[in-house]
């Protein structure tokens, strides 16, 4: 008896085969396999100092972003309306452990692990760049099924106002903590923002500055990386079949033997922790944490790319995520700005951002409801199920056992 | 009642209340090892709620469950599951963008192990686990008669006959001590019905399971039961073996009313 991969006519629909866009497996790996290359050298052919790198770094850290909300909206279903939450939690990290906003640690003298260069010579808490990650995952994590515990009653659109109004609480929370004082500190350092941050301190590299950029895309690029190699890890694994599950049918899925709470913890966790990584290295390398970032609208830009891209595909996401990021920060400011003052309108297509992001998203929905590189399950669920296969006859007459 | 090879579940006195509507009234029931028994009763006499009370859906307002001597009274149902106690739906409930094979392999959850970290890094033990459970939904796809070359095809896209097998599947990956089916022969033909009738005596005989079937079909129910219980409004109206289930006139009354019951009872007076 062997498996049915070489039966005629399965192939095709196999869904275990994440984002396969029918192509052929080798011609999958060949094109993930230069993506990847080019994505690497990228930097050694532009301007290691200009604009299009600091885009492109942007962008790396968004599709980070954007891969942890996958995980939670796109495999297991669970609208996130609140991600922003996760960000600010991964960039306060960063601001705490590794700034001089505590500037009365230990009497004046700072506190000092793993760091060098000249942020071990200041006030304040500086933590090395790694543990400051890890904190800010440890962080996101709790903060991840903090936020998930309150949904798991919950199904559907009720999930998306419970998590939204987390998003809020921390985005409040951020812009009003500097008036919430104690051990000698603020909460947050509102919209005055903490800054100066200290720059990725790495081992075995010399200490980033702001001026060459390479490094920093490269350390986003890893971090895209290992959320890419997470995601295509866990959709094929014991969890991302039981998140499916429990996606589709939930009462099916605890009669199957899944643990809801459990399972959907860890989809939020996991998902989380990418937020955090995310927002404590665009902590550093915005070199501030400040309050204004937080808002809302950037969860609504977070879930716009997963849908453009196409909810639950690896791949559709990247895309998504680093096309909206573009589209933001180059594409609008840079390129088209000047469009309405040629025309002879007076106003800045930048207040319009929101606006062209949902025009695209109606065109989308329009044209290509199920992403710009669907996911074969999504597809099947916005389209019913209507798929026309090759059945034989034979099998309506079942055979009994 | 009480059996010589001792009860794999017991469950006593179980009522479940919606609001001011009784849907079960303490009804005690329970089920030999390795035996078939049925439950029947008329459209809306609470079997459903029933199974759903067994199974930790639902938590009964009084009463107690208990299944291989452990109480699982209102228990959380992956739980029970993993107990050993495994369930398919009246209408079929499968994951429908997951293909037949994946199906199974998530009704063989609580059989693994692999956790987050280990789903990430799938260090070789992992990577043992994931095939022999793939292995496994193989064997038990073709074990209730799938042809290999629907194995891959998405559940949503099998014909019924095919997604009961693949839900019946699912059910037996867990490795289940007991299997409750919902109305199994719904939408079958007489062949197909009579085809499963032997197919659950094949897994009585050859897993050693035990069956709770819930079933409209009289022909199925009466050749396959060793034991029928029968609710009517929520309670107990009658149990014991198919013969003398078949002959209770309050079993005729709740199936056919009252004034046919007792027409049925005339003639077979007079003749």
């Amino acid at each position: 008896m062997s498996t049915a991969t070489a039966a005629p006519g399965a192939k095709a629909t196999d869904p275990s085969q994440n984002g396969s866009f029918g192509l052929p497996r080798e011609v999958r790996i060949g094109l993930a396999i230069a993506a990847i290359l080019a994505g690497a050298l990228l930097p050694l052919f532009i301007d290691g100092e200009g604009g299009f790198i600091d885009d492109a770094t942007i962008a790396l850290a968004y599709v980070v972003m954007a891969l942890g909300l996958n995980i939670i909206v796109g495999f297991a279903g669970l609208l996130d309306l609140g991600y922003v939450a996760f960000f600010a939690i991964g960039a306060y990290t960063m601001g705490y452990f590794g700034s001089l906003f505590h500037i009365t640690a230990d009497g004046g003298e700072g506190v000092h692990i793993l760091v060098s260069g000249p942020a071990a010579e200041l006030p304040g808490i500086h933590m090395n760049f790694l543990l400051i990650v890890v904190l800010a995952i440890i962080a996101t994590t709790i903060a991840g099924m903090v936020i998930g515990l309150p949904t798991l009653r919950l199904r559907g659109d009720y999930i998306a106002i419970v998590t939204l109004a987390f998003g809020e609480i921390v985005g409040r929370i951020a812009i009003n903590g500097d008036e919430i004082k104690g051990f000698g500190t603020q909460l947050t350092a509102g919209r005055q923002g903490i800054t100066p941050v200290d720059k990725i301190d790495l081992p075995f590299l010399e200490a980033f500055n702001s001026l060459q950029l390479r490094p920093w895309y490269w350390v986003a690029f890893a971090l895209v990386l290992i959320a890419l190699f997470v995601n295509f890890r866990l959709v094929d694994s014991r969890l991302g079949r039981a998140w499916i599950a429990l996606r589709e049918d939930e009462v099916a899925a605890v009669s199957m033997g899944v643990p809801l709470v459990k399972t959907k913890l860890l989809a939020y966790g996991t998902g989380a922790a990418f937020g955090g990584v995310s927002g404590a290295f665009l902590g550093s390398y915005l070199n501030t944490v400040n309050a204004d970032q937080f808002q809302f609208s950037f969860s609504i830009f977070i879930l716009a790319m997963i849908i453009l891209g196409g909810l639950g595909s690896i791949w559709g996401v990247v895309i998504g995520a680093v096309a909206l990021s573009f589209i933001n920060n180059r594409l609008i400011p840079d390129v088209l700005n000047d469009v309405p003052a040629k025309i002879g309108l007076d106003f800045d297509l930048t207040e319009l951002s929101f606006g062209i992001f949902g025009f695209l998203l109606v065109i989308m929905m329009v044209l290509r409801p199920e992403g710009l590189l669907p996911e074969r399950r999504r597809q099947i669920e916005l389209t019913a199920g209507v798929e026309d296969l090759a059945v034989d006859d034979d099998s309506y007459e079942a055979k009994v056992p | 009642m009480s059996h010589a090879g001792g009860s794999l579940l017991e469950a006593s006195g179980i009522t479940k209340q919606f609001g001011g509507l009784t849907a079960v009234n303490d009804v005690s029931f329970s089920i030999p090892n390795k035996a078939i028994v049925s439950l029947i009763g008329p459209n809306g006499a609470g079997k459903t709620t029933f199974f759903n009370i067994l199974t930790g859906l639902y938590k009964p307002t009084l009463g107690r469950v208990s299944f291989g001597g452990a109480n699982i009274t209102g228990g959380r149902p992956d739980r029970i599951m993993s107990l050993g106690l495994a369930r398919t739906f009246q209408n079929i409930r499968l994951f429908g963008t997951m293909s037949a094979v994946e199906n199974v392999m998530v009704g063989q959850h609580a059989r693994m192990s692999a956790g987050l970290i280990g789903s990430i890094l799938r260090p070789p033990r992992v990577g043992r686990e994931e095939r022999t459970v793939r292995a496994k939904a193989v064997e038990m796809l073709s074990y209730v008669g799938l042809r290999v070359a629907l194995h891959d095809q998405l559940a949503t896209n099998l014909a019924y006959g095919d997604q009961r097998r693949v839900e019946i599947a699912r059910a037996l990956a867990s490795e289940p001590k007991l299997l409750l089916l919902d109305e199994p022969t719904a939408g079958m033909n007489p062949q197909e019905s009579a085809d499963l009738t032997r197919f659950m005596e094949r897994l009585r005989d050859e897993m050693g399971l035990s069956i709770l079937l819930i079933e409209h079909d009289m022909k199925v129910v009466m050749g396959v039961s060793e034991y029928v219980t029968v609710l009517d409004h929520g309670e107990k109206i009658s149990e014991g073996d198919a013969q003398s289930v078949r002959n209770d006139p309050v079993v005729v009354e709740a199936y056919l009313g009252k004034q046919e019951a007792e027409r049925q009872r005339q003639e077979s007076g007079e003749g």
